[in-house]
């Protein structure tokens, strides 16, 4: 038979120069067909005479599936990496600790003996992202709707474009301008709230300054493109139908918003939300600059102070030695697992109402 | 519950095009009048301007005069989302708000009405259901999703859903266009009861349909692609279909023509 038993498999099976010209120069199946008589296949047609052709052990399909696999895997080989190294820096200096890592409120991995905690800086974290979707997510949602349902054509598209450019602004200068400029409007805010809302805990005294308050809202100016933008998209897909549907049973524009775009959308947005989160929650330099810096857990948003994880590392790497660098890897992990519980926490919200989003699709 | 639409000089734009000129028809009410008419002859977008449908695509506008019960639709001081409560409309593709479980479908129009009391709203939507000939199909899953439905359910649900407000008129814009034989049979036979209590008025592509449907028919035509469409003839059925007075309409109806 032929000379491997690939093109063999082919060649018995009737192959003509037509059927396999997508894999090889017809001239090649052209002799490998001459070779074994193609027997009972005298027209050699498409779909003509002899037996169906058998599968191919070989061919772009397969190499295309094999192709996408490898990207896949790509993806949990790096994560595993990551997972790997962390781990792997960070054991060493957890064992050196003296202090509690969850409870102790401080952060001195250089000293000796080192003693370092992680709940201040993931309170920070939390804290301050969380702060940052309550301002950004409403806001976004409305810029949202705007530019899907309510503006002209013409300026939705082109304010749609101006969001997006807010999006490529480098965070360090977000941080700046936050640091340098808005601290100022942010401490008159600050002792207002606490004068007229000081009976809410979360407005207590002063000094103002670099606060909670202060990151959260730089934060949330820089995840407002991100979730606006996503959450535009998602919206401008409603099927004209839905709408339409409930025009006719005499909605007005924000009852049809109600009733037909915002619970179609409401997966994507919640999507866009987590993306959001993420953002905030890895955010580094805008928080260096503009967190108080502090260790201590406390709900007053408004007195200088606060600190996240990611600030925390760009803010002591230079200074820490091998302990220091381990301690603040360990902060890395745990930074790492909290994005990874409200992932999940976004996937489990999305999935429990899939029998109706499915059938949206 | 039935109201008489009236029609005098409809004259309806798409920006700068004119899709329909000078359409003057009166439909009686409790009755089922068909739009019969070629692709692109303006059948639909005349019933588009009946409930204000027509202005919700940008640049569209209507000119003339369209009264039901001799009340202007078009008046300034006409709330739009009114004039839409009281008359309804179905769509050609089923288009069940795919979030919505099958009982919130039937009374997303009562909601958007402020009806909020539950017995009222599960009163209302047995009742809906049960005159678009659904009820025993779906009374066991009423919580689940309308998408999950057949086609010809989901067109059942939505003109339940139309008919759960009680409006006064029900447009249909081609509803058996996108379903199967017995389904649209059953969507026929439902025509037939409901015209006891609403004036229905139907666009259809399928000629036999209007034939077996409707009492009065309105034959639509344009002259050539970019022409407005014109009303050529409006009549009893009957008479269109055997002895129609303009040599037009009896090309169409004959298939010599569109």
């Amino acid at each position: 038979m032929g000379d491997t038993p690939q093109r063999s498999a082919h060649a018995g099976t009737g192959g003509t120069p037509v059927a396999t010209s997508h894999e090889r120069p017809a001239g090649a199946s052209a002799r490998v067909a001459e070779r074994s008589g193609n027997p009972g296949r005298p027209d050699g047609g498409l779909g003509g005479g002899g037996g169906l052709p058998r599968a191919r052990a070989f061919g772009a399909e397969r190499a295309f599936r094999g192709l996408t696999l490898a990207a896949g895997s790509t993806v949990l080989i790096v994560i595993a990496a990551i997972a790997i190294f962390l781990i792997a820096k960070a054991v060493p200096a957890l064992r050196a600790n003296t202090e509690s890592f969850w409870t102790f409120e401080g952060w001195f991995p250089n000293d000796n003996p080192p003693k370092f905690g992680i709940g201040a800086l993931a309170f920070g974290t939390v804290l301050s992202s969380l702060l940052a979707l309550l301002v950004a997510v409403p806001v976004a949602l409305g810029i949202a709707l705007y530019l899907s349902h309510y503006a002209p054509r013409r300026l939705g598209n082109s304010l749609g474009f101006l969001i997006d450019l807010l999006a490529a602004v480098p965070s360090v200068v977000f941080g700046l301008w936050g640091r340098d400029y808005f601290a100022g409007p942010v401490a008159d805010l600050s002792a207002w709230l606490n004068k007229y809302f000081g009976w809410i805990p979360i407005f207590g005294e002063g000094p103002y300054g670099s606060s909670i308050l202060l990151g959260s809202v730089v934060l949330a100016i820089m995840v407002l493109p991100i979730v606006t933008s996503l959450s535009r998209e998602v919206f401008r897909q409603t099927p004209t139908a839905n709408e339409e549907a409930a025009l006719a049973l005499g909605a007005t524009r924000w009852e049809m918003i109600r009733t037909a775009v915002l619970p179609y959308g409401r997966p994507g947005v919640i999507a866009a939300v987590m993306l959001g989160l993420g953002r905030a929650l890895g955010e580094t330099i805008a928080l260096a600059l503009t967190l108080g810096s502090t260790y201590a857990i406390s709900f007053n948003i408004l007195e200088a102070g606060g600190n996240s994880i990611a600030a925390n590392i760009a803010n002591r790497f230079g200074e820490a030695n091998d302990t220091g660098r381990g301690a603040l890897i360990a902060s890395g992990l745990v930074l790492f697992a909290i994005t990874l519980i409200v992932n999940i926490t976004a996937r489990a919200i999305i999935y429990r109402r899939r029998e109706f989003t499915e059938s949206a699709a | 519950m039935a109201k008489r639409v009236e029609a005098a000089n409809v004259t309806a734009y798409y920006g700068g095009f004119k899709a329909i000129e000078n359409i003057n028809l009166t439909v009686e009410p409790k009755t089922v009048t068909a739009l019969i008419g070629p692709s692109g002859c303006g059948k639909s977008t005349f019933l588009r301007s009946i409930n204000r449908m027509h202005e919700v695509l940008p640049g569209a506008r209507v000119e003339g005069n369209l009264t039901i019960d001799g009340q202007d639709v078009y008046d300034r001081d006409v709330d739009v989302t009114a004039v839409r409560r009281m008359i309804g409309m179905v769509f050609q593709r089923p288009n069940p708000f795919p979030t919505m479980s099958i009982f919130d479908n039937v009374v997303a129009g009562l909601r958007l009405n402020g009806v909020r009391r539950k017995s009222i709203l599960e009163e209302a939507a047995e009742k809906a259901l049960r005159s678009a000939n659904l009820w025993d199909e779906v009374k066991d899953r009423l919580g689940k999703p309308g998408a999950g439905l057949s086609g010809g359910q989901q067109q059942r649900l939505c003109i339940a859903r139309t008919i759960a407000v009680e409006p006064q008129v029900v447009l249909m814009d081609e509803p058996c266009s996108a379903l199967d034989p017995i389904s649209t049979l059953a969507i026929e036979d439902l025509m037939f009861q409901l015209k006891d209590k609403f004036t229905i008025i139907i666009v259809t592509h399928n000629m036999q349909q209007a034939a077996r449907v409707s009492d009065r028919t309105a034959f639509f035509s344009i002259e050539k692609t970019g022409d407005p469409g014109r009303l050529i003839e409006y009549d009893n059925t009957q008479k269109i279909f055997s002895n129609p007075t303009q040599k037009k309409t009896e090309d169409y109806i004959t298939g010599r023509f569109g």
